[in-house]
């Protein structure tokens, strides 16, 4: 190679490696306004951050409170069953609506075709459901505290918040998976079909009778509910109701992270495979 | 890298792409040379957005190569040279115009600050407004400084101006003219043939997946400035092509369809030497009539090569 050519192609390639810190700061900038648009929009934010805490108060500790005569085991099934509850929209609906809006009107193609690093754009994403989840349980610790009142120690109330904070990266790879397949217009129907059996079949709201049990199998909110009854202590609605308190009985810890993660780890390499190649 | 791929920013060799059984490019070659600005023209499903697609790396070709600054436009290393402005894209509604810059600034290694790149797209009073609330023209203006902001050499344009009012268009003609005179390369498909023909130094028309016509602004004008002789005569095509001013001759539904650059003297000639020849039109084109005509012609292989 000549030494002219050697000067053209070092001043075209001037300027196209970037720095360790620009590189961070891309990453960052992405997850920043990936977090201030989500907290902008009104059809997201307030559902996702009021709900959770307006159906804790209402069912989980005044409902609940005066039915049970504010016992303590009731009070912490509640609290931990509401905090899955609250960390579940966030993921299904941020990645399940957001990425079909992004890929039907051509925000994911520009990006692709911009010098965006590949990974800021479901990390952004990641990060944000996860901002979401924490700002729910921490408004669901302070109301436990405040209302609730399930005598949970603070080491317990930290341990279920970081539980669930990591729980709700189950949830964004289901609705990534679904915001992979579908059109913008049809994604919140999708995320609904999966988030309404979840919730149920998770047995976060009410016992389930003895013939249904076995499908609380299919749903990922059983098995994060599962974990966090374990760290607050409580039986689970299904167990209370057949009188047969104490520790859960439905599989162990280990076997709830690995359903968890395998699922996470499953639907996401899935859905990246079809975005790189179909965007 | 080679010499070669050095002399493009961006290619196209031999480049095949088909969705289904629709052939969106058929065999084209494309390169867009360094401190050009060059307009890619062409009808509804030429091919002018799949061939931007494969040089930014959105799709992949069938057939052929797609280098960006020689490299796989798949790399970050070849895009972080780039600047894009799609025909249709929905940014965040709730981001405000100054984050939107900001956040693609964030992709380049030396990017303009995003207040110098609302100074120089006129889009400094809108700044802190969101992005849903602008009209089209504001956020057409808007995705224009998100396309400078990174300082690209090479800009890909897809439809610029449309829905801008006339001071709008007349000041992104005014900046693109200013990219390149500062050394930048601009890819630009348009509709308007006038804009093609105020910025463009070189023009390649597209149609049915094929480079039909390609070279300078001066050629093109050049290829408009010959007139289509249409005539029914018993002259052989051959006979007339081999005539002075004459550039191609075909028979065509029993009619001559001759292109000449000299009409007048090809006319006379015809009546001289043919006392039977009759039904004569003679068809003087605008580069937009031009254009049309060449897109209509695919099937005909007649590619009017003109660059040198």
């Amino acid at each position: 190679m000549s030494a002219i050519t050697f000067a053209v192609e070092n001043g075209l390639k001037r300027g196209t490696m970037m720095s360790g810190g620009r590189l961070r700061r891309a990453y960052l900038t992405e997850t920043k306004f990936e977090c201030l648009r989500a907290l902008r929009a009104p059809a997201f934010a307030i559902p996702f951050l009021l709900l959770p805490l307006v159906l804790y108060v209402l069912f989980g500790v005044l409902l609940a409170g005066s039915m049970s005569h504010g016992d303590a085991t009731v009070a912490r099934l509640m609290f931990v069953n509401w905090a899955v509850f609250g960390v579940m929209g966030p993921g299904m609906f941020g990645f399940g609506m957001f990425v079909a809006t992004e890929r039907g009107q051509g925000l994911l193609t520009l990006k692709r075709a911009l010098p965006m690093p590949p990974a800021a754009y479901l990390l952004s994403k990641l990060i944000m459901a996860m901002l979401f989840s924490a700002i729910v349980m921490v408004t669901l610790v302070v109301v436990a505290v405040v209302l609730g009142h399930p005598g949970l120690r603070a080491g317990q109330y930290v341990g279920i918040s970081l539980l669930d904070i990591l729980g709700a990266l189950p949830f964004c790879a289901v609705g990534l998976f679904i915001g992979t397949r579908t059109s913008a217009k049809s994604a919140p129907a999708f995320a609904n079909l999966a988030y309404l059996p979840f919730m149920h079949l998770g047995g976060l709201f009410y016992p389930l009778p003895r013939s249904v049990q076995p499908l609380e199998f299919l749903s990922p909110a059983f098995y994060l509910d599962k974990l966090g009854l374990r760290m607050a202590g409580a039986p689970s609605l299904d167990q209370l109701a057949s009188g047969t308190a104490g520790p859960s009985s439905h599989g162990t810890p280990i076997l709830c992270v690995v359903v968890l993660a395998g699922l996470t780890l499953l639907l996401t390499g899935w859905s990246i495979r079809r975005l790189a190649r179909v965007g | 890298m080679n010499n070669d791929s050095l002399d493009f920013l961006a290619e196209l060799s031999g480049v095949s792409k088909r969705f289904g059984n629709v052939v969106a490019l058929n065999g084209i070659d494309l390169q867009v040379r360094r401190g050009e600005l060059l307009a890619v023209l062409g009808p509804n499903g030429a091919g002018k957005s799949t061939a931007i697609s494969l040089l930014l790396g959105l799709q992949q070709p069938d057939a052929g190569t797609a280098r960006l600054f020689g490299m796989s436009p798949l790399l970050l290393e070849a895009r972080r040279n780039v600047g894009v402005m799609m025909q249709e894209v929905a940014l965040s509604p709730e981001l405000r115009v100054r984050e939107q810059i900001e956040l693609v600034a964030s992709y380049y290694p030396d990017p303009l600050s995003p207040d110098a790149a609302l100074e120089m797209t006129h889009t400094t009073a809108f700044g802190k407004r969101p992005y849903g609330k602008l009209s089209n023209g504001q956020k057409r203006q808007v995705q224009f400084a998100m396309a400078v902001v990174g300082r690209p050499k090479l800009l890909f344009l897809d439809e610029p101006t449309v829905g801008l009012d006339l001071p709008a268009r007349e000041m992104m003609w005014a900046k693109l003219r200013e990219l390149v005179r500062n050394g930048a390369s601009i890819v630009l498909t348009t509709h308007y043939l006038e804009e093609a023909e105020a910025l463009a130094d070189r023009v390649v028309v597209l149609a049915k997946g094929r480079v039909i016509a390609s070279g300078t602004v001066r050629e093109m004008r050049a290829i408009v400035g010959h007139k289509r002789i249409a005539c029914s005569t018993s002259l052989a095509a051959e006979v007339v092509a081999a005539w002075p001013g004459v550039q191609s001759v075909r028979r065509e539904h029993g009619r001559l369809q001759i292109t000449a650059s000299n009409a007048d003297v090809v006319v006379k000639r015809l009546f001289a030497a043919d006392g039977d020849f009759h039904d004569l039109e003679v068809h003087s084109a605008g580069l937009a009539e031009a254009f049309t005509e060449l897109t209509q012609e695919p099937t005909q292989e007649a590619t009017q090569e003109v660059a040198s």
